[in-house]
């Protein structure tokens, strides 16, 4: 593992984010607040995991740091400008190349139509990062080759439909390391693969951190994976982040409630058979105007009178450890969240 | 009324007293596709006993749904059954007349597909598509069968009132649920479930898995579990079946299969997913992509992503054999300690001498 720098360097700074969606109906004023004062960091060459399952607001927090929606409010600090307002109008062409977004599905992420060569020529091509054909080529079968796609050659000339899921999940990272981005947004890259397959690219994100010094935001519902490759992982629940802390702790001594019922939840063939004591029933709460308090509340075991009132402040567990959970609040408040 | 005439078939390899439910006895399933034919399910094998739950695993394109659909007899052209037989309760699904099967499913055999919550009729209400369901089998009044699908839902925890609900007002964790309660309605003694939970968090996941075990205990049916999930696999099934490239290649008691795996694509799938516990340690996965159907790689199908290849690999075809009780396995690297007799049906020429003679005679399909 890689270990933290002595001074955080922070690639990206994400304070108070919050998205709300209008509902859309004429005179209809709720929102659905699908992201809610989210802070977190990615500190440079480090994979950083949201994890969280479908609704929590994970894969739009991708979208407001890769830009393609704006948010309500809050900073996403690159580098150490805020881009929402230096850039205010709609990210840069560099914003948008520094910072890369893979999606879930390579089977809809590629344009059946063009052969690989063309999808990886086009980026280049727009950001202008070769000259020429010959090197634009060159450029291409290095990229491929970098994803672990060989013979460059022959990869390059297939479509899409002639590549298999992980194959072409490697081609949409190509794409996206084309234009020599420095954070990787990578919304759950790999559950729509093989599950012989998915190694694969979870390791091919950890040497493009650990060799090509890339930040990574991985954005998963699969808490194993996130300890597999991640330094840091953070649990999104109902538009809210919950808890964070340094990936193998997460695991080991969660603190929020959540948390708790996420992992208890994953199957695990080491830890015995067939647990079925489920501890909390329910789903996520509607996202529409929601209620004052911690949104885990009704479904929450220990859930007192105080959680219904007001979203608890972040408690600082241990280092680099917090949750936002009143029974730690006899701990100090965590100052970087 | 279900359970008559008694396993008059002779099960090879059933222990005796054992209750076998369905014995499928080399089973072929080919897609006639421009290109030739693919022959998606090759040869399968293996028993289910009241009770049971057997849980067949495998990458995309394993066959291992081509399975479950020709247990139902639900394969539409050009999928076609070739060979086989498919026994259960002591009588042949592949011989049976349109009124026979009509009975044997949902009588016999139900199935929650993968996409199961989206397989629910949108403007109809949860309540009469389960109505639906027990009037085409039984002969049950209006009033009768609304009991009964109240009753239904409630056991599979879905409150009686939403029995009015539209599909539509259900989260996708009771939709699945209201699934599992259609295909319970008639009590059959099989359930096929096919991915039924790889659409829904793990959360919901793992209540739909706790409500499908205490229904299994409360009503002693067997279950046939597909999914590429293994570790979920191993948690909820008694035997697993592994598949690759339409055959099966493994297959034990879940416990020993996680344990101690023999064939190579066996331990590279336990080795595929990140532990929850445990030491972090490097994965490897299994380099290469599933094989192409319509020209299998020639003897050990598996042999050109193995890492332990050895030089007959791509000459013999392995057969699944016993390597200890209960446990099959069908690689070459088991074949010295068991009695193996190679036929020449198993031997294939070498693609270097295929080339040599340039064109060679297909076998074609009869």
């Amino acid at each position: 593992m890689i270990e933290a720098p002595p001074k955080q360097d922070l690639v990206m700074d994400i304070r108070n984010l919050t998205k709300h969606f209008p509902i859309g109906g004429i005179g209809d004023k709720r929102k659905v607040h699908a992201v809610e004062d989210v802070t977190f960091h990615i500190p440079r060459r480090q994979i950083v995991t949201l994890v969280g399952e479908s609704g929590s607001g994970k894969s739009t927090t991708a979208r407001l740091i890769a830009r393609l929606i704006e948010p309500t409010s809050g900073e996403i600090i690159y580098n150490g400008t805020d881009v929402l307002k230096s850039e205010s109008s709609g990210a840069s062409l560099k914003y948008r190349s520094d910072v890369q977004m893979v999606f879930q599905d390579p089977f809809g992420s590629l344009n059946p139509a063009h052969t690989i060569e063309y999808i990886l020529e086009r980026p280049l091509k727009i950001h202008k990062k070769t000259r020429g054909r010959k090197e634009t080529r060159e450029r291409i079968y290095e990229l491929l080759e970098t994803v672990g796609l060989g013979p460059a050659q022959e990869v390059a000339a297939k479509f899409p439909y002639e590549l298999s899921g992980g194959q072409r999940q490697r081609v949409a990272f190509a794409r996206a390391l084309s234009v020599e981005p420095k954070v990787m947004l990578a919304d759950e890259p790999v559950s729509m693969l093989d599950v012989s397959i998915r190694v694969g690219v979870l390791n091919l994100m950890k040497r493009l951190a650990d060799d090509q010094g890339l930040s990574f935001l991985y954005i998963t519902h699969d808490i194993a994976s996130a300890r597999y490759i991640s330094d840091h992982t953070n649990v999104m629940y109902a538009g809210r982040m919950v808890e964070g802390a340094p990936s193998d702790e997460l695991v080991h001594e969660p603190a929020h409630p959540y948390t708790k019922l996420l992992l208890s939840a994953v199957p695990n063939p080491h830890a015995g058979l067939r647990t079925t004591d489920v501890p909390a029933r329910g789903e996520i709460p509607s996202l529409i105007d929601p209620p004052p308090g911690c949104p885990f509340a009704p479904r929450c075991p220990f859930a007192m009178k105080r959680c219904r009132e007001a979203m608890p402040p972040p408690f600082t567990i241990g280092k680099d450890h917090w949750a936002r959970c009143y029974l730690y609040d006899d701990l100090p408040n965590d100052p970087n969240v | 009324m279900t359970t008559t005439k008694g396993q008059t078939t002779p099960a090879s390899n059933a222990a005796p007293g054992s209750d076998v439910l369905l014995r499928i006895e080399n089973l072929k399933v080919e897609y006639l596709a421009g290109r030739g034919s693919v022959r998606a399910v090759d040869g399968v094998s293996f028993t289910i006993h009241r009770g049971e739950v057997i849980g067949l695993a495998g990458e995309s394109g394993c066959g291992k749904s081509t399975v479950a659909q020709a247990i139902m007899r639900i394969l539409q052209p050009p999928a076609i059954i070739t060979g086989g037989e498919i026994i259960f309760e002591g009588r042949d699904v592949l011989q049976m007349n349109d009124r026979e099967l009509r009975k044997f499913r949902w009588d016999g055999v139900s199935m929650v597909f993968q996409s199961a919550m989206n397989s629910l009729n949108p403007v109809a209400t949860i309540g009469d598509q389960i109505i639906d369901g027990i009037q085409a089998h039984k002969k049950v009044s209006n009033a009768e069968g609304r009991e009964m699908a109240a009753e239904l839902l409630e056991i599979v925890g879905i409150e009686r009132d939403r029995i009015d609900s539209y599909p539509h007002q259900l989260s996708g964790g009771m939709r699945q649920r209201a699934v599992i309660a259609i295909a319970l309605a008639l009590q059959p003694p099989l359930m096929i479930m096919d991915e039924p939970t790889t659409a829904l968090d793990v959360v919901v996941q793992r209540e739909i898995l706790a409500k499908i075990g205490e229904l299994k205990e409360r009503f002693g049916f067997s279950i046939i579990f597909i999914t590429h999930d293994m570790s979920l696999l191993v948690e909820i099934s008694d035997r697993i079946a592994i598949m690759y490239a339409g055959q099966i290649i493994e297959m034990s008691n879940s416990r020993e299969l996680f344990e101690t795996p023999l064939h190579p694509y066996t331990e590279g799938l336990m080795g595929s997913f990140p532990a929850l516990t445990g030491p972090r340690r490097k994965l490897e996965g299994i380099p290469g992509s599933p094989p192409d159907l319509i020209s299998p790689p020639s003897g050990c199908r598996f042999h050109p992503r193995c890492p332990k290849r050895m030089l007959m690999c791509d000459r013999v075809r392995p057969q699944l054999g016993e390597h200890s009780p209960g446990h099959q396995v069908r690689c070459h690297l088991y074949e010295v300690s068991r009695p193996h007799r190679v036929e020449p049906s198993d031997l294939e020429p070498h693609p270097q001498a295929i080339a040599r003679q340039g064109h060679e005679s297909e076998r074609s399909v009869s």
